[in-house]
């Protein structure tokens, strides 16, 4: 497999076919690696992208103006506030109160909507998370885990504003701590 | 063997196979399914929140809920495949223990095998070919073949001793 | 304070590295020799350098320096001395320093030999181990400091620093975060620097294959110089694996030893190219062919090595094994670009310069059996990279994750693994130059029928699983080819030396230690199959809960529930929870007690699955204690397996070390040992 031109004495050294082969291999699995290690040290989406509109099926007794699927575009012109989630996240529970809170604030205005997006998770546990913090937004499975491979989420709980232009705005990563800390991030995105 | 007795056995799997399809969902249903049951699905699936280790043997909480959701779907007569399938398509291709494509995984490997033997063949054809069709680049018995076997040695001393 | 001593040390061991690079480039392009010289002594002093560093850190770890960023991480004072030890490497920056170390021991350890004969490869084989080296440390130095110490700053916030900043207090932590849990198995103390040595000797073969390249001294004085070098790496590279498998099988409770884990393979795969340059290596010694392909092969499995530990540090694939992924992936993928780029552009330069002395005769002669050997393996290897790979491929082209699991590499390699033991049959049976279907024939035909009668008697007795009975009919025929060849050799010196069977067998070995450790190495190889084949294909296992005095049954066995306890052990931070079960045998035997544990470590939160064994040749009972349910005895869930033939697997596994340290084992004298073989070769073929 190697010694082919030892046949061959009259060519010298390594035929340039051969070589050219050798080095598009080389290169190419040289820049998978690469693709593969870029994609690792990315972080989460940065704000100031515009965020690419996605579907969101909801669960039932959770849907938004009865429709039990939303789609992004559906709030422009809106503050929409993504969260996600999973029921066997212990860091979630300690903001799911806060989260609901600001949506029983913010919700009423129709300025503002609250999605959240439940990661890898099953829908009955799912159901009993919700109901155990009387959580009313609308809330989907995150079918596929397509949502959150969009948004490169590195774990739950993570929270993404999206502005009235639908462009990224800001991006919290583990729990709120407080509702005020929301209000601080919601509140400047309204005056704008 | 004929073709008739062969069309016959054909229809006896057939049927056997219709059968089996027919009971296991029956039998399923009603009662709880066992851990092993459940286990036999699990093995093959990966859950996301731990990578490369399956869902039977995984501690993590979420893939406790998972073995839950595949007891309560066998209970309620699910088959393997359409359990497997409803997996699918609420996480992803990634919670099958191998890519839903499966020519595509398994190109690559075969492909370069192949080529690999091809050149092997080959080089060996080159080897081969008799010393006269050859350049005589090489010398070819110039040095005997070093044969490491030293029982081989011995066991010529002793035809020699004989 | 003295954490900045630490530092200073690593950053002198850093510079001296760079340094003995930069002295014998500059010595051997201006034919300065003592320049050189100064070079080689630059390489003998990383080593004392490094020996500080690392006996720095140990202070720190086993006096519980928690101002330390890495100590904090790795250790707590609940933990053992000997653990704190050995949580040198239990995370990224120690690891690392742990690896430049090992590295410049062996780098000493060649730059110290008598090099007369050899004295134009010296150079550059200070510069690619030194490049090597230099390039760990500067990891260290520049992106993993184990010295960084934590300070406090004004705004509170507390982070890590090499230098403490300005308006900054030290700040120390009460007590650590302690040593993961899964990382305290004996198995899991030696795993890591077993593999780690057997990673950084082969960057010493490499080397001299690089500087001969370079040189141009491309006759086989290289493989001379490194094929001891070559089997001790392989040994410490097997004895990892085989640790870490037993590791996966005591600890991680799956009641499996090998997952197929990306971390797995990326130490897996180098250990492919270097058993198929151990065998492909002889032929060049042999017959002086392919000389390329063993400098290719050389080349793979240093960048494999690379690539490895590149896989598990980068987070290029999230795996259980991995470290946090940090700055340091971009730089161990250009320098793995780098070096096989640099390599492989060499290799084409002085390709006319590696022609083979002489050709090939027959396709069963011992040489082209082993290029079959080595197509298998690079096949194999092939499948590995592959299924790392692939789920990367798939993610960047379709933007769909997919898994690659077990079956895909069991289903792809099983066939290239029986080929495999269908050589190790064929081949050692083959002469070396020329070989007949006839000559072969009438080695190979009584073990063949030996093999088969075994078959039948597994059929008959044991299996009607096929690929069960393939499996053993290979294992079979293995095991007799090879005692079969053992045999010839004890009889010949039997009657020529008029030796008893012992002294026989034992000068046998000794006196050609790499052919008979190989033998030994196949045979172990064959028990190891058995466990294999045994738990891959005869695998039960059932799942239960129960109450105290119920029992659960599995292939004959009767897993009785006694009773259990839990308690907390405050010194070490841990939970126990212990079950005492009793297994019964078919006919109701008492076979013994199994105590399945679960503990859970309070600091790391973790939890881990302790099985409860009962080994014998013929199986082993595994139990598992699943769930247990405090307040309520009634449900406590087992998980049994019983793994048939695994022991072989392990029994397997000491044979194979035994064999490799037969194989390895220095010559007292191999110059001459050499010469007079040669002799010995022409005395023969005169006779023909």
């Amino acid at each position: 497999m190697t010694e082919s031109t030892n046949n061959a004495p009259e060519r010298k050294g390594v035929p340039m076919w051969a070589q050219v082969i050798i080095w598009v291999f080389l290169a190419g699995l040289l820049v998978i690696v690469a693709m593969g290690l870029n994609r690792a040290q990315q972080g989460t989406i940065q704000p100031g992208q515009e965020v690419d509109d996605f579907a969101l099926p909801l669960f039932s007794g959770y849907e938004y103006e009865g429709k039990s699927e939303v789609h992004l575009e559906d709030f422009r012109g809106k503050v929409v506030v993504i969260n996600f989630w999973a029921s066997w996240c212990k860091p979630c529970e300690q903001e799911a109160a806060d989260l609901q809170r600001a949506w029983e604030e913010y919700g009423p205005t129709g300025e503002v909507i609250f999605l959240g997006v439940d990661y890898v998770d099953t829908e009955p546990e799912a159901r009993v998370y919700l109901k155990k913090f009387g959580i009313t937004f609308p809330n989907g499975p995150d079918l596929a885990t397509r949502i959150s491979q969009y948004f490169r989420i590195k774990g739950v709980p993570e929270t993404y504003f999206i502005d009235r232009e639908g462009v990224l705005h800001y991006v919290q990563v583990g729990p709120f701590t407080s509702l005020q800390q929301i209000k601080n991030i919601i509140d400047p995105m309204l005056a704008e | 063997m004929s073709k008739k007795k062969l069309r016959i056995i054909g229809y006896a799997i057939l049927l056997l196979l219709v059968t089996i399809s027919l009971i296991t969902p029956a039998f399923a249903q009603g009662e709880e399914p066992t851990d092993d049951e459940v286990n036999k699905i699990a093995k093959q699936l990966y859950c996301p929140v731990c990578e490369s280790t399956p869902l039977d043997v995984c501690p993590t909480e979420a893939c406790r809920q998972w073995r839950e959701l595949i007891r309560t779907q066998l209970a309620e007569g699910k088959s393997e495949d359409e359990i497997k399938q409803y997996f699918v398509t609420q996480y992803g291709a990634r919670v099958l223990d191998e890519p839903p494509n499966r020519w595509a995984s398994y190109l690559v490997p075969v492909v370069a095998f192949l080529l690999g033997a091809f050149m092997l063949f080959r080089g060996f054809r080159m080897w081969l070919k008799p010393a006269g069709a050859r350049p005589a680049e090489i010398k070819n018995d110039a040095k005997p073949v070093p044969q490491d076997d030293y029982i081989q040695k011995m066991e010529e001393e002793l035809k020699r001793r004989k | 304070m003295i954490a900045d001593f630490g530092f200073g040390v690593l950053v002198v061991s850093f510079l001296v590295a760079l340094y003995s690079v930069v002295a014998a480039v500059y010595g051997e392009l201006k034919k300065r020799p003592a320049m050189v010289e100064s070079a080689r002594r630059a390489m003998l002093l990383t080593w004392p350098l490094l020996t500080l560093t690392a006996g720095i850190l140990i202070y720190l770890l086993v006096n519980d320096h928690y101002e330390v960023q890495f100590i904090y991480e790795v250790t707590s004072r609940s933990m053992p001395t000997y653990l704190k030890v050995t949580a040198w490497w239990g995370g990224q920056a120690g690891s690392l320093l742990f690896w430049s170390w090992l590295m410049s021991a062996f780098t000493s350890l060649v730059t110290f030999k008598k090099w007369d004969r050899d004295r134009e490869l010296l150079p550059w084989v200070i510069v690619v181990s030194g490049i090597t080296l230099a390039f760990f440390l500067g990891m260290n130095v520049f992106f993993e400091n184990p010295f960084a110490q934590l300070y406090q700053t004004f705004d509170s916030n507390i982070k890590a620093y090499t230098f403490q900043p300005q308006n900054s207090m030290l700040f120390t932590p009460q007590d650590g975060r302690g040593l993961n849990p899964l990382l305290r198995h004996p198995g899991m103390v030696i795993h890591p620097p077993m593999l780690y040595l057997g990673f950084v000797s082969f960057v010493i073969p490499y080397a001299f294959a690089i500087a001969a390249l370079i040189t141009g001294r491309t006759d086989d004085r290289w493989i001379r110089l490194t094929r001891r070098w070559t089997l001790w790496a392989w040994l410490f590279l097997s004895a990892g694996l085989v640790l870490g498998g037993r590791w996966a099988y005591d600890v991680l409770g799956w009641g499996g030893y090998w997952g197929w884990d990306p971390v797995e393979i990326a130490a897996f795969m180098p250990w492919l190219t270097g058993t198929a340059f151990l065998h492909s290596v002889m032929i060049q010694e042999k017959r002086g062919m392919f000389k390329h392909w063993n400098m290719l092969l050389v080349i793979l499995t240093y960048d494999l090595v690379i690539f490895g530990t590149f896989l598990t540090r980068s987070g290029v694939l999230s795996s259980v094994h991995s470290f946090a992924q940090s700055a340091i992936g971009p730089l161990f993928f250009a320098f793995i670009g780098i070096t096989l780029i640099t390599s492989v552009a060499l290799i084409i330069y002085r390709w006319d310069a590696l022609k083979s002395e002489t050709q090939m005769k027959s396709l069963l002669s011992r040489e082209a059996l082993f290029l079959l050997n080595n197509l298998l393996f690079m096949s194999i290897l092939v499948v590995c990279f592959w299924g790392v790979i692939y789920p990367l491929i798939s993610e960047l082209f379709t933007g769909q994750k997919v898994t690659v699991g077990p079956p895909f590499y069991e289903r792809a390699t099983g066939p290239l693994w029986a080929s495999l033991l269908l050589l190790m049959g064929i081949a050692p049976l083959s002469a070396w130059g020329h070989s007949t279907v006839k000559t072969l024939g009438r080695a190979i035909w009584k073990p063949i029928l030996g093999a088969v009668v075994i078959t039948a008697v597994a059929f008959v007795t044991y299996t009607h699983n096929v690929y069960a009975l393939i499996g053993f009919f290979l294992v079979a025929l293995v095991i007799l080819v090879t005692l079969y060849e053992y045999w010839r050799g004890v009889n010949a010196r039997m009657k020529s030396q008029s030796e008893n069977i012992f002294t026989a067998f034992w000068n046998l070995t000794g006196r050609n230690r790499r052919r008979y450790g190989g033998y030994i190495i196949h045979l172990s190889m064959m028990l190891m199959a058995i466990g294999i084949l045994g738990i891959e294909i005869f695998q039960m296992e059932t799942q239960g809960t129960i109450a105290i005095g119920d029992s659960l049954e599995l292939s004959g066995y009767t897993i009785k529930y006694k009773e259990v306890a839990s308690w907390d052990n405050p010194g070490a931070g841990v939970n126990y929870t212990r079950a005492v079960v009793e297994v019964y045998g078919e006919d109701g035997t008492y076979l013994g007690n199994l105590n399945p544990r679960k503990d859970y470590y309070y600091d790391s939160q973790q939890p881990m699955t302790i099985p409860g064994q009962l080994a014998s040749l013929k199986d082993e009972v595994y139990v598992l204690l699943i769930d247990w349910e405090p307040i309520n005895q009634e449900s406590t869930t087992f998980k049994i397996f019983v793994n048939p033939l695994v022991n072989w697997l392990w029994l397997g596994s000491l044979l194979f070390l035994v064999g490799i340290i037969i194989a390895a084992w220095p010559d007292k004298d191999p110059e001459r040992v050499a010469v007079r073989a040669g002799k010995r070769a022409h005395q023969i073929s005169a006779a023909d």
